[in-house]
């Protein structure tokens, strides 16, 4: 909604938003029911996703420093509160996952000739290239 | 003139974030975050670790999950400050600042992806 249309107390035509029939709610809204919780819980796993693409651009500008800053990276990835920040951001980013793949039937409809692919099948196909995903990441990251 | 909103392109850089981030970043900061650091893996030496960064597919990947995770995330903050914090009136700041930031991270990405090699 634009501020004109909230502020102004002139008749002016708002586009489905019929003011006098809104319900305000307050800004902690979210704390009153579990799904409402699980729902911010659920936004939220966007701070990790940020996080950690901070964290991959630090490791890059480490390894084009040279050994010593990536000596100094790894050193300060094992510090206990860097360790503490990855290991609820890694439960986060698997809550991530799972609720962005379960969402995903909704959004991608797929077609199979003139059937449609049942909303199951491509949720596990989207489960199953997470598998492979990860796989092919340990395979590549494990095998120092 | 027909009006072009920016959403939909805002929404499809949100969704191919969020797909990429969720494939790829569980086993990423399980390796990198915690089994690393905790010694469960040994890590990679600096040859090693600069050897995968100078392969080019290991850098496009990581260019493609640093920018796509960022307009992800820039997307998810605006509208949770929205609709979770109700920060309407400085809904224009919001999305500057965060769309801002994923452009410039976004931009950073690459040149330092372009460094690494």
């Amino acid at each position: 909604m634009r501020a004109d249309t909230q502020s102004s107390k002139a008749f002016v035509y708002t586009d489905y938003h019929p003011r006098w029939l809104r319900q305000p709610k307050h800004t902690y809204w979210w704390l009153e029911k579990p799904s409402y919780f699980v729902f911010i819980l659920r936004e939220l796993t966007c701070l990790p996703v940020a996080w950690f693409a901070v964290y991959l651009l630090l490791l890059i500008q480490a390894v084009i420093d040279g050994p010593a800053a990536y000596e100094q990276f790894m050193a300060w990835s094992a510090s206990p509160w860097m360790i503490l920040v990855n290991v609820v951001s890694f439960a986060l980013l698997v809550f991530h996952a799972i609720t962005f793949f379960v969402a995903a039937p909704q959004a991608l409809i797929v077609h199979l000739g003139r059937t449609r692919v049942p909303g199951s099948l491509v949720l596990m196909g989207h489960y199953a290239a997470w598998a492979a995903a990860t796989v092919v990441v340990i395979w590549l990251l494990g095998r120092a | 003139m027909i009006k072009r909103h920016p959403e939909p392109l805002l929404w499809v850089l949100f969704s191919a974030g969020g797909m990429l981030s969720g494939m790829l970043m569980p086993a990423l900061i399980l390796m990198l975050g915690i089994a690393y650091p905790l010694g469960w893996v040994t890590p990679p030496t600096y040859e090693q670790m600069a050897g995968l960064m100078a392969n080019p597919i290991v850098r496009l990947a990581l260019l493609g999950l640093i920018a796509l995770s960022l307009f992800h995330w820039a997307h998810r903050f605006r509208h949770t400050l929205y609709d979770g914090l109700q920060i309407k009136h400085l809904n224009e700041v919001v999305a500057v600042v965060s769309y801002g930031t994923a452009v410039v991270g976004s931009a950073l990405a690459a040149y330092l992806l372009w460094q690494v090699g």
